[in-house]
């Protein structure tokens, strides 16, 4: 299912060859995630949400879901905006560069994603106007602890049992899951660990009695957990889209939270490039501000022109996120996570190579920035899972 | 051309090994594989035990009760120790005042603190860096002004590692503002507890505090604690900043590190396959292995070099950026086979003792590698003037 808005960005793009304008909406919408994030999410506010208990600002959450953001690619019978991933990196790429850790890209993206895509009527409207307000939390639970990146690497097991499922297995690096309402959890219904076929979708809740979440802060500052689901009995209709087909579903899912993590990230490398401008024009060592040094000012270029790649990688990226044709898509996306990843970490090294000593104190925000792209480097696979994935996929083409 | 050890040499190592094996303590040994940071008393308790076998200061002379190994058994040494995954367990004080004071100490200096800095009565911490003065060392403010037979000393001392723990501080400082900056800097022993010190916690990206910024406000210092002459400083800087190489490149450190990695890479899995079956990941290893190997030749060779009468030079530099970066490179490797194991931000209890608790910690703190002890880039400027002379700016 394509969302309109997206397709006819990328239809438009390829008309028009050389038109990557945004349109006036999308402009709004990405000026007023900005001026919003800088005026009412600054550090020390942001390090205070961090500090605190439940580590999430509903309040914040909420605000989010006022402006729109929340639903920016959900469609407007249920509360959203009816966009698509053009729409999403708009949002997605200022909330990089505040340090936002609330579960944009995990509840917003994937989790509503899930819904908006593989839902039934009663499954989308319990869950997406909830989602989009802000009210609901729903992340995506599909990871192992043996499964690496690999979507098909699926143990965990749904029985089905008296008109309904029992689900059983362990989730591990849930984004997100100490603060969800529910989880979309990948199951296997049919086959071995690894076969293609077999996986199912199942909308858990997480106070269903045999959902456990062990809880944690993770290191840029938002949360996540394991999972741990013994014999959960569900109902008939927790199953989400159709039994045993779940792989393309999570596929297409996972290539989306990559092209919306890779906007994420190209936000906070942004906000890292503009501060270390910044730090070596006004620090001074041998009587002259650092960036006079050549040495400084070409590291400045090489963060800015990696910085410049991963901006046409994400585009090219969001531009191919609804094709039609799943390899493309799925090719689009590895390239974005390699080629961002590698300068991901490039730039957020370089940050703290820059600004030397005061770059390695968690006072400053630059250590911040730099956990944050560290984090986004392995999720959902570093770029040696996706340089192999891309190739594979090409060879298969 | 010979690298191969003698029957006496092979004698050394087993013995060497055999100790390790059963004198490191298990919880030390955990901490060095995962990465967790040593708490004071577990270094000083575990130095004592070392220099209790006459192993503490390999690198002194005898004279000052080191062992007198040829540079061949403290290789040996080190690789043994490191592969028993025991720490290094040196401080400030053994690897670099201790060399200072036989080189620049009076007979007073050295008779008082070698042989509390061999016994860990004293913990000396470095007071280089200043918040105005990084790679521009030389620039440091921090100002000792004489006031009858005393200096009073006044500034602030930035990154000064384990500064809550020490009892005694090694510290540049300015006695005159006139003439060639790198003139004016003289070197100054300076106890903690006297009165106008204060020691502030920063916390680093890893989460940990280690480094502080001390302030220094009208101490009271006796002119007997100065080292050297007046304004000898810089010099004494230098021949610390080239004395220890064998500890920059940090070598054996890197070679335990690379079998922890591949051991870890065996258990994990992805796809359900151990990821060391992964192409991907064993090229990364395989490269890793390989700059390791150009880093301990080279180490070899500037060490052969030096024991034959070479001065030493700008070889360290050389040795910290391959050092540094093969470190660097490891620790990046640790958190990509600990993939979201290596999430969870400072999990203390059960999971902090787990293998990849600490991993995040280890890598982000390894970015401190190429900006502490003269940075990457000061490193380079001090090859370019190397291979270029007078021409080098």
């Amino acid at each position: 299912m394509c969302s309109p808005r997206c397709c006819s960005a990328a239809a438009r793009a390829k008309a028009n060859a050389m038109n990557f304008d945004l349109s006036e909406e999308q402009k709004m919408l990405r000026d007023a995630a900005q001026k919003f994030l800088r005026a009412e999410y600054g550090f020390d506010a942001r390090n205070r949400i961090v500090a605190s208990e439940t580590g999430m600002s509903r309040e914040h959450w909420r605000r989010f879901g006022e402006f729109g953001w929340l639903g920016v690619a959900l469609p407007e019978a249920h509360g959203g905006f009816g966009g698509g991933m053009v729409e999403t990196i708009q949002v997605a790429e200022p909330m990089g560069a505040a340090l936002v850790v609330e579960p944009y890209l995990a509840s917003a993206v994937l989790g509503a994603q899930a819904v908006a895509r593989a839902g039934s009527p009663a499954q989308q409207a319990a869950w997406l106007p909830g989602l989009a307000s802000g009210k609901l939390v729903l992340v995506l639970a599909h990871t192992e602890d043996d499964s690496g990146h690999q979507l098909a690497h699926v143990a965990a097991r749904a029985a089905a049992e008296r008109g309904g499922w029992v689900l059983s297995g362990r989730k591990s690096g849930v984004l997100g899951a100490p603060w969800a309402d529910g989880f979309v959890v990948a199951a296997r219904t049919a086959g071995a660990v690894h076969e293609r076929r077999g996986i199912s979708l199942f909308m858990v809740g997480a106070k269903t009695p045999g959902v456990q979440v062990a809880g944690y802060r993770v290191y840029d500052g938002s949360r996540a957990g394991d999972l741990l689901l013994d014999a959960v009995v569900l109902g008939r209709d927790a199953l989400l889209g159709v039994e045993g087909e779940g792989l393309g579903l999570l596929e297409q899912l996972i290539d989306i939270g990559i092209v919306a993590a890779c906007a994420d990230a190209l936000g906070a490398m942004g906000a890292l490039l503009r501060k270390t401008v910044e730090y070596t024009g006004t620090r001074k060592q041998f009587d002259v501000p650092i960036a006079s040094f050549q040495v400084i000012q070409h590291r400045l270029v090489d963060m800015f022109a990696a910085i410049e790649a991963s901006r046409s990688l994400l585009l090219m990226a969001a531009l191919h996120a609804e094709h039609p044709d799943a390899a493309a898509r799925s090719r689009a996306a590895s390239a974005a996570k390699a080629g961002i990843g590698e300068r991901a970490r490039f730039v957020a090294q370089q940050a703290v190579q820059l600004h030397g000593g005061v770059g390695m104190t968690e006072e400053l925000d630059i250590g911040h920035y730099f956990r944050r792209l560290t984090l986004f480097c392995h999720l959902f696979g570093g770029s040696d899972h996706h340089l192999q994935r891309f190739a594979a996929l090409r060879a298969a083409a | 051309m010979d690298i191969d050890f003698d029957a006496e040499d092979l004698a050394f190592q087993r013995e060497v090994r055999a100790w390790f094996e059963a004198n490191t303590p298990p919880e030390l040994r955990r901490k060095t594989i995962t990465g967790e940071m040593l708490q004071k008393d577990e270094i000083v308790r575990w130095q004592r035990r070392l220099d209790a076998q006459g192993w503490l200061v390999t690198g002194w002379p005898q004279e000052h009760g080191g062992p007198g190994w040829t540079p061949t058994r403290r290789y040996i040494f080190d690789l043994e120790r490191a592969a028993a995954s025991a720490p290094i367990g040196l401080s400030m004080g053994v690897i670099m005042l201790g060399p200072v004071l036989m080189a620049f100490g009076t007979p007073e200096q050295r008779a008082h603190y070698l042989p509390r800095i061999r016994r860990c009565e004293d913990w000396w911490c470095q007071g280089y860096s200043e918040p105005g003065a990084g790679s521009d060392l030389a620039s440091l403010k921090t100002a000792a002004v004489t006031d009858g037979g005393d200096y009073l000393v006044n500034g602030s001392k930035m990154w000064t590692t384990y500064a809550h723990w020490a009892t005694h501080m090694f510290c540049l400082v300015r006695t005159a503002a006139t003439g060639k900056k790198q003139e004016g800097i003289s070197f100054l022993l300076i106890e903690m507890d006297r009165a106008g010190i204060e020691v502030r916690p920063i916390v680093s990206i890893d989460g940990e505090h280690s480094l502080n910024q001390v302030f220094l406000t009208d101490v009271r210092v006796p002119k007997k604690n100065l080292v050297g002459r007046e304004g000898q400083g810089w010099d004494i800087a230098k021949y610390l900043l080239t004395h220890e190489r064998t500890s920059i490149a940090g070598v054996a450190e890197c070679k335990a590190l690379l079998a922890n990695l591949h051991a870890a890479a065996a258990e994990r899995r992805s796809g359900g396959r151990p990821l060391v079956e992964d192409a991907a990941m064993r090229l990364k290893l395989a490269r890793a292995e390989i700059e390791l190997m150009a880093l301990e030749y080279t180490n070899f060779r500037v060490l052969a070099a030096t024991a034959a009468g070479k001065a030493p030079g700008p070889e360290s530099s050389l040795l910290k950026t391959m050092g540094t970066a093969v470190q660097q490179t490891l620790s990046e490797l640790d958190i990509d086979i600990a993939a979201e194991k290596a999430w969870p931000w400072r999990e203390r209890g059960e999971f902090g003792r787990g293998r990849y608790a600490h991993a995040m910690e280890r890598y982000c703190y390894s970015r401190a590698a190429t900006i502490y002890g003269g940075s990457d880039e000061v490193q380079k400027n001090v090859l370019a003037k190397m291979l270029l002379g007078g021409g080098a700016r």
